[in-house]
């Protein structure tokens, strides 16, 4: 293993863990520290450069970051990362005049984006401040999308939404709104430069087994949940069974519980450790009272004169094969009696509209073919974003896609290849401010995650709108940022400085550090630590040869707690901890002169 | 100095000892010696024998005197007993807890200036009685904590910071305790652990005054070009004599097949000591072959090391005085004071 080649910024950026997980790869410590400061508006104005909706990813994002975050491995429970975003975006006060803006004059590039949905937005946001001309077309007369629509307003306020699409439209996108798109072909003889279709996953999957179109008290989840959005549906019968356990499902029991339904149950046909549904969301849908089956696989609704009386299940044992396929095998055929069911088992893309003679080829699936990296269809100019592309996924990949696709937009339209992505960059800062003392707080806080109030259950039930969640006190985030153990405060180790005096070996707190003699491949390496590698998808860190010795100096990053011991041993200041600051590269920035394949991590 | 004590966490991977200890059980308070002083490498050493040995460290008693060295016993085992004397004074010290308790295991901690300038007279005589302790010299040729004189360590002819040439001859502990009949001298370097931990373990292990001559750079005011007690030059002219393997009674380690002389000498707790001369000829259990090489090494300019003289059959304190085996805070009163009666026949045998 020869030196590590820390000039590339991709290995900075994984040793931040929570960083290197998130889709629109949002600076976290960095905006952890901001909200520690009480620099609200800061941090929510950090947060939105790369996840442009903090108030609601804040309270419903899917939260890659947390079952990476350092802090998980070192005492079990991550930082709340997705909640701090919600205290920042709570407390941050009026930001309007620091928001971007729209040139007056424009670039005279006009772009059509398909769906108000969070990945049609990112690309708004991004483009407007370059001079695009952008339109939106949208078929409801609200934008959101089905962050709107689907997400119960007990979890994700109207107002959240409607602050924060707000801030992307005021710049002056062009909206159509209550305009479907019902023809592709139409839309692309109007000229566009660039058309950009968002349109969601929006079509719930069906159940196709005996009875379903029998009794009326049969919904689809997706279906159910617009419904009584738009308050066309305002109740529900008292004995409900969800079928599925994703996160859909756990909107859709929740929801029931508050249009009066009694008895509530969701069922799944897997055990536990394989649900869809975030361990939070099945966690609050618990503690509301609803039960959750495992391992029930539905076979048929039982009808009777056109009212639905309950649903028939095969009882399943499931066991790994020596391939590591799971195998179900039938116990029992149960019956579970209910007045009404909500199927939330997924949900598809629905592109009825595109007709399949303009160029843009679709796969077997019927899933339009998208390059990974440029989000471009196979006719140019028309690129793909959000569920849309892949299927479902959720709004930080979205937001995600929605950059991505920005950037090749613009290299569209001022005839680049799209192909030749901005690259990322990086700085690096010393946050060495004196003898021992640092631009960031290293001590090691061993206080436990903050617990998230939530309002009381017979509250909750009053109205289908009363916000579960609270947020956090200014106090409890202060503590929790205290939590993170700022993990872009990077170690970094000059070898030729290095005397080998053992001073960061001897001080490291959890052995990440060795000289190590060994001079081979990174297998080796890890051999040869003071501390067994037990993590391999952790980076390992080699330094060029030491200059008395010519040993490696070796650092596993797997649990290190940047608390800056090591630097603050070093006689020579070979090693010093700086903070990283990833410059990812966003619509706007120069074309990198070859192709650049789609960034880690999708 | 560091700004915040170490965080209370460790790797995932780390383990109990034999008494359920961890090694952070056997750490101190943060170090205040400067950032990079080989004095704190020596204490991670320690406190890695001691973990490996299973020491309870209530049975432990951390003596020391005066200087940077002497300060390192605050830096582990929080919990062991302790005394800090008088500049020079913890050979004498130790001496007398020892004569009073001779059930714990002594861990004295000194410096080149502690041992050899100040305290000589008193170290001498410590060797002479073969008291049963650890007694490390972290010697790194300088009084550090007053910016950087020469102590009596110093070689001929090697140089300060500012440039000044040392003159007078040194005092090599390894000499001057192989001319006193001491019972285990050794000598390493705080820039590796893999020879020193098993020394460390071995010289805990000994019954008697196990002498360990540690080379310590001083990265403030002797870690330059000119000194020989720099990491650099001691790197550069570093004969390791004697590899160490140090083979604890629970447990079997089956070494590779080797062709080289291995001399095993069997410990007081059972556990066994291989030394691998690398010199041809050199047998580590003859004070005659060990004071040549040493001598001629010291002549060279080089650092012979390893465990490079034992004697395991030579009598500790307790064995000469003919003193009783029990701590004396462990007898009973009578017995302790036999009263006025025995003290008069006691003194009746002298008319």
């Amino acid at each position: 293993m020869g030196p590590t080649n820390v000039t590339d910024p991709r290995y900075y950026h994984k040793v931040v863990d929570c960083q290197w997980a998130c889709p629109a790869h949002t600076n976290v410590p960095q905006y952890l520290r901001l909200i520690g400061q009480g620099r609200y508006a800061d941090s929510y104005l950090l947060n939105r450069e790369s996840n442009v909706f903090p108030g609601i990813l804040g309270r419903t994002c899917d939260r890659p970051c947390e079952p990476a975050c350092r802090r998980g491995r070192i005492d079990e429970t991550p930082v709340a990362i997705c909640r701090m975003k919600r205290v920042a975006a709570d407390l941050r006060g009026d930001v309007t005049d620091r928001l971007p803006t729209a040139p007056a004059e424009k670039n005279g590039k006009r772009v059509a984006l398909i769906g108000a949905g969070p990945s049609s937005l990112t690309v708004a946001n991004d483009l407007l401040p370059l001079g695009y001309d952008v339109t939106i077309y949208e078929k409801h007369h609200h934008p959101g999308g089905l962050m709107r629509f689907s997400i119960p307003s007990f979890r994700l306020p109207a107002r959240v939404i409607d602050e924060e699409c707000g801030y992307i439209i005021g710049m002056g996108a062009q909206m159509k709104y209550g305009t479907p798109v019902t023809s592709m072909r139409a839309l692309l003889d109007e000229g566009y430069d660039a058309v950009f279709v968002g349109s969601g996953a929006p079509k719930g999957k069906e159940l196709a087994i005996p009875g379903r179109h029998d009794a009326p008290t049969i919904h689809v989840g997706l279906d159910w949940l617009a419904n009584v959005h738009f308050g066309h549906i305002e109740a529900i019968e008292p004995r409900v069974l969800i079928i599925g356990v994703g996160n859909t499902a756990m909107d859709c029991c929740r929801t029931a519980k508050r249009l009066g339904a009694t008895d509530v149950k969701v069922v799944a046909r897997r055990g536990r450790a394989q649900f869809k549904a975030s361990p939070w969301e099945l966690e609050d849908a618990e503690e509301e009272g609803v039960a959750i089956l495992e391992n029930h696989a539905p076979t048929r609704f039982i009808v009777d004169n056109g009212v639905l009386t309950g649903m028939e299940f095969e009882q399943l044992h499931w066991s790994t094969d020596t391939s590591g396929r799971q195998h179900s095998t039938v116990v029992s055929t149960t019956a579970i009696p209910c007045d009404a069911v909500i199927l939330a088992i997924g949900q598809d893309n629905a592109l009825p509209w595109l007709e399949r003679d303009l160029g843009i080829a679709f796969d077997a699936q019927g899933m339009p073919i998208v390059d990974r990296a440029t989000h471009q269809s196979t006719r140019a100019g028309v690129f793909f974003g959000g569920d849309a592309a892949w299927g479902p996924l959720n709004i930080i990949w979205a937001v995600a896609h929605g950059h991505q696709a920005a950037i090749s937009i613009h290299l569209h339209c001022s005839g680049h290849d799209v192909s030749h992505r901005p690259a990322p960059g990086m700085t690096l800062t010393s946050a060495k401010l004196g003898m021992q003392s640092w631009s960031y707080s290293n001590d090691y806080n061993p206080s436990p995650r903050a617990r998230m109030q939530h309002e009381e259950l017979v509250r909750r039930f009053t109205d289908v709108s009363v916000e579960v969640e609270l947020g956090f006190t200014p106090e409890q985030a202060a503590r929790e940022v205290q939590r993170c153990l700022n993990c872009d405060i990077q170690t970094v180790f000059t070898d030729r400085l290095c005397i080998e005096c053992d001073a960061c070996v001897d001080i490291c707190p959890t052995s990440c550090l060795t000289i190590s003699p060994v001079r081979g491949s990174e297998d080796e390496l890890r051999s040869h630590l003071s501390a067994p590698a037990l993590n391999m998808d952790q980076a390992l860190f080699a330094s060029g040869p030491l200059p008395q010795t010519q040993r490696l100096m070796v650092k596993d990053e797997d649990v290190c707690l940047h608390c800056g011991l090591c630097a603050e041993r070093c006689p020579t200041a070979a090693w010093d901890m700086q903070r990283f600051d990833l410059q990812f590269a966003y619509a706007g920035a120069a074309p990198g002169s070859a192709p650049l394949n789609a960034p880690e991590g999708r | 100095m560091t700004s915040i004590n170490k965080p209370p966490v460790r790797h995932p991977s780390d383990r109990r000892n034999a008494i359920g200890l961890t090694k952070a059980d056997y750490e101190g308070g943060m170090s205040t010696l400067c950032a990079g002083c080989g004095h704190d490498s020596v204490t991670a050493a320690l406190v890695q024998a001691f973990w490996e040995l299973d020491l309870p460290p209530h049975r432990a008693a951390k003596m020391s005197g005066i200087g940077c060295s002497s300060k390192t016993t605050g830096y582990f085992m929080r919990q062991s007993h302790g005394f800090n004397a008088v500049h020079g004074r913890m050979p004498s010290v130790t001496t007398g807890a020892n004569a009073a308790n001779g059930e714990l295991t002594y861990i004295g901690i000194s410096g080149d200036g502690d041992s050899l300038n100040i305290g000589l007279g008193q170290m001498v005589h410590a060797i002479r009685r073969n008291v049963n302790m650890l007694y490390v010299i972290e010697n790194n040729g300088v009084y550090g904590l007053t910016k950087g004189q020469f102590s009596a360590a110093a070689d001929l002819g090697s140089t300060s910071r500012k440039g000044e040439v040392n003159e007078q001859a040194p005092i090599d502990p390894v000499l001057l305790a192989l001319t006193l009949g001491a019972t285990f001298v050794a000598r390493s370097f705080s820039g590796d652990k893999a020879q020193l931990v098993p020394i460390l373990k071995a010289g805990l292990s000994h019954r008697g005054f196990a002498l360990i001559d540690v080379i310590s750079p001083c990265v403030s005011f002797n870690d330059h070009e000119g000194s020989t007690k720099s990491y650099a030059y001691v790197r550069g002219h570093e004969v390791e004599t004697v590899a160490t393997d140090f083979v604890p009674l629970r447990r079997e380690i089956t070494m590779p097949e080797s062709h080289e002389a291995v001399t095993t000498v069997q410990m007081h707790d059972g556990s066994r000591v291989r030394l691998h001369a690398t010199a041809p000829g050199y047998d580590p259990t003859d004070r005659e072959t060990a004071y040549r090489h040493a001598r001629a090494c010291l002549d060279r300019g080089e650092v012979a090391t390893g465990i490079l003289f034992i004697d395991k059959a030579g009598r500790d304190l307790h064995d000469m005085n003919r003193t009783v085996d029990t701590p004396l805070a462990h007898l009973p009163f009578d017995a302790l004071c036999p009263g006025k009666a025995a003290l008069d026949a006691l003194m009746a045998r002298y008319r």
